[in-house]
């Protein structure tokens, strides 16, 4: 028996008297008259809205049985859907309220302190919208292609679910992912400061078969891809790019897209900035040049400290951060731990991720994770012991092409602090002797 | 399927250069779904203007002083009377010379290269809560009135089709559209990288109170 007594049983609605006889009198396999008695009973008490009784049991108790090891659990369809445990509540994305005007032309952030592995659950997939989320009709959306093609074509959702599928995995990064950290260290928090970017298996069909099927005027150089949120959100392509890797998806990790990544049907331009990747697509216009559009001069180009701007920056260079610890995920006292990371680049491959204590005196290789996949995140791990001492943790990324992450200084020097967009510096976390870690920059 | 005729054309046209070796090479038309999108479909959505020549810009036109009669009604309370921004809504006026500061302040006077973009930009999305309505003699009458703010156009300009991409913006030549990075070529060091006692901390988000919540409900912190 329960060894607190008779009063935790009465605390826990799923272990209500009726049921406990019921159960114990139940010398018999239950059948299905029992269940449906033991049914009704436990609908009886969740619909009470009790929450289960967790008593804090005295350090020096032994491992006894908890209440819900000894009471019946929910049944299945309880929730048809699924959602995560009520404890993990506070794993959300969240927002900065006072960056931005007006949360309908905004962004939130994952909650990379929380996840473990290298695809983003939909739920906390991050959003940027310009323009608020549509709820759209499947039935009604449709994708038009033309301009510079030789048969403009018109498709629905049913249409493009007939073509050939095919499913990859990839990250999408808004540019402007640790923008607020370009001036000085400013968001004491790993989902704050590296947010921004999310990963998932698309599934979808590739741009260049829907562009095979309308054939390409030998005068198409760019496409315009668009929108159908109230911005009308668009950028102008190099059809190169188009015809190497981009995928018209309708799937996220394996189900539909989710409403605020543009459900049904959105662009995924791998390894390139998050806002090429249009989302609620309904248009594709072939043209001999670019667009120019609002969100490719006034927005996502980065100003130089010579007053200089650089525009059609869309490549997402490596970067990489430690996502435990970090200010959210504090150290517990000395001891041996496992530095975990993630790290990621537009140019295709992570190939080595390395791991300094010291503030980047000295480095260590540390263990990147399979599956290493092309435009994906990729999980690191580096065993630590922490003796606790003062400590800069930093991770350094680099990619196949031999790139190496830089500091913040060195890109500083090149960029200066204006940029906004494209800050793919080395975080450097500052672990005080208490576990205690903040956000910092090195000279 | 691929015909050999239709290879060579590709080919010629430099496009689809793998495609004759690539087996999902195929005709235009090949899965024959959807329907082809007729005129009258395409005039529909085909609403793009492009900024450096204008190509796309719809027949209309529109003159400063009508122009201040649709910003009072449709964008003032956003973006202020005279375009200084209300809140944290983007100013569209002032800047000037400010691109080198330490805090610059991008606006259409002082940072957008192309007159076209902004008429497409305010077709497309603006007014933010009801996108898409305004006419085009309305959408050129706000062009004309916001570059004249911005003293880009004189007070009798009208902006149409021809006007719009001829209009010299301040800020168009500063402007390279291909991407000279890698920014940086750093080297792996290992060991040994840095003197240890040049390590030092030059900013920290510690104490600064900028962070929302990472737990338990959202944080409804307010504008600094």
């Amino acid at each position: 028996m329960w060894p607190q007594g008779e009063e935790n049983v009465r605390h826990n609605p799923l272990r209500s008297k009726a049921v406990l006889s019921d159960l114990a009198s139940a010398d018999a396999p239950l059948g299905r008259r029992r269940f449906l008695t033991l049914g009704a009973a436990l609908t009886g008490s969740l619909a009470l809205g009790g929450k289960p009784a967790i008593a804090d049991p005295a350090p020096e108790a032994p491992p006894a049985d908890a209440p819900w090891s000894q009471s019946i659990g929910a049944g299945v369809v309880d929730r048809p859907y699924g959602r995560p445990a009520d404890t993990e509540a506070s794993v959300i994305r969240r927002n900065v309220p006072w960056l931005t005007a007006s949360a309908e032309s905004s962004v939130s952030f994952s909650p990379l302190q929380e996840l473990h592995g290298i695809i983003t659950p939909n739920g906390l997939f991050f959003e940027r919208h310009h323009a608020g989320r549509p709820d759209i009709d499947p039935a009604q959306h449709k994708l038009m292609i033309h301009g510079l093609v030789e048969r403009p074509l018109l498709l629905t959702m049913k249409d493009i679910l007939r073509f050939p599928q095919i499913t990859r995995i990839h990250f999408i990064e808004c540019p402007a992912n640790g923008g607020m950290n370009w001036r000085a260290a400013q968001m004491n928090s790993l989902q704050f400061s590296h947010g921004m970017i999310s990963c998932a298996e698309w599934t979808g069909v590739r741009l260049s078969t829907l562009l095979e099927e309308t054939g390409v005027r030998k005068e198409a150089k760019w496409a315009m891809v668009e929108g159908a949120d109230g911005a009308h959100m668009n950028r102008s392509l190099p059809l190169d790019k188009c015809l190497d890797d981009c995928l018209v998806v309708y799937a996220q990790n394996g189900e539909a897209l989710r409403p605020e990544q543009g459900y049904p049907l959105r662009l995924v331009v791998p390894g390139w900035e998050g806002n090429v990747n249009i989302k609620w697509l309904r248009r594709i216009k072939l043209g001999d040049k670019p667009w120019h559009s609002r969100e490719e001069t006034s927005k996502y180009t980065d100003l130089m400290p010579d007053g200089t701007s650089r525009g059609f920056t869309w490549l997402i260079d490596a970067k990489s951060v430690i996502t435990f610890p970090c200010p959210e995920k504090p150290l517990d006292g000395p001891g041996l731990y496992e530095i975990r990371g993630l790290a990621w680049t537009g140019n295709g491959k992570v190939k080595r991720v390395d791991v300094s204590m010291d503030g980047g005196v000295n480095w260590q290789s540390a263990r990147p994770h399979e599956p290493v996949l092309s435009k994906a995140l990729t999980k690191f791990t580096l065993p630590w012991r922490w003796d606790g001492r003062p400590a800069l943790l930093a991770s350094r990324v680099i990619d196949e092409t031999g790139y190496v992450q830089p500091t913040i200084a060195q890109l500083r020097q090149q960029r200066g602090s204006n940029s906004v967009y494209h800050n793919n510096s080395i975080q450097t976390w500052q672990v005080k002797p208490d576990g205690s870690v903040f956000n910092v920059q090195l000279a | 399927m691929y015909s050999s005729r239709r290879c060579y054309l590709l080919l010629a046209a430099g496009l689809l250069a793998a495609g004759c070796n690539s087996a999902r090479a195929t005709e235009a038309g090949y899965f024959g779904y959807g329907s082809v999108a007729t005129a009258a479909q395409i005039a529909g959505w085909d609403i793009d203007a492009r900024g450096e020549d204008g190509a796309g810009l719809p027949p209309g036109k529109g003159t400063v002083d009508r122009g201040a009669d649709v910003y009072a009604e449709q964008c003032a309370a956003c973006h202020g009377t005279f375009g200084e921004g209300e809140g944290r809504f983007p100013k569209l006026v002032g800047g000037v010379g400010s691109l080198r500061d330490e805090r610059p302040e991008p606006t259409v006077g002082s940072y957008w290269p192309f007159a076209p973009t902004l008429w497409d930009y305010i077709n497309r999305a603006m007014p933010m809560p009801a996108p898409h309505t305004l006419s085009a003699d309305d959408v050129y009458a706000l062009t004309a009135y916001i570059l004249n703010l911005n003293d880009a156009v004189p007070n009798e300009f009208v902006a149409d089709r021809d006007s719009l991409p001829k209009v010299k913006m301040r800020n168009r030549d500063s402007f390279i559209w291909t991407d000279p990075r890698p920014d940086t070529m750093a080297k792996p060091c290992m060991s040994g990288c840095a003197d240890p006692g040049d390590i030092r901390i030059m900013s920290t988000a510690e104490g600064r109170d900028l962070t929302p919540r990472t737990t338990g409900p959202l944080d409804t912190m307010q504008p600094k």
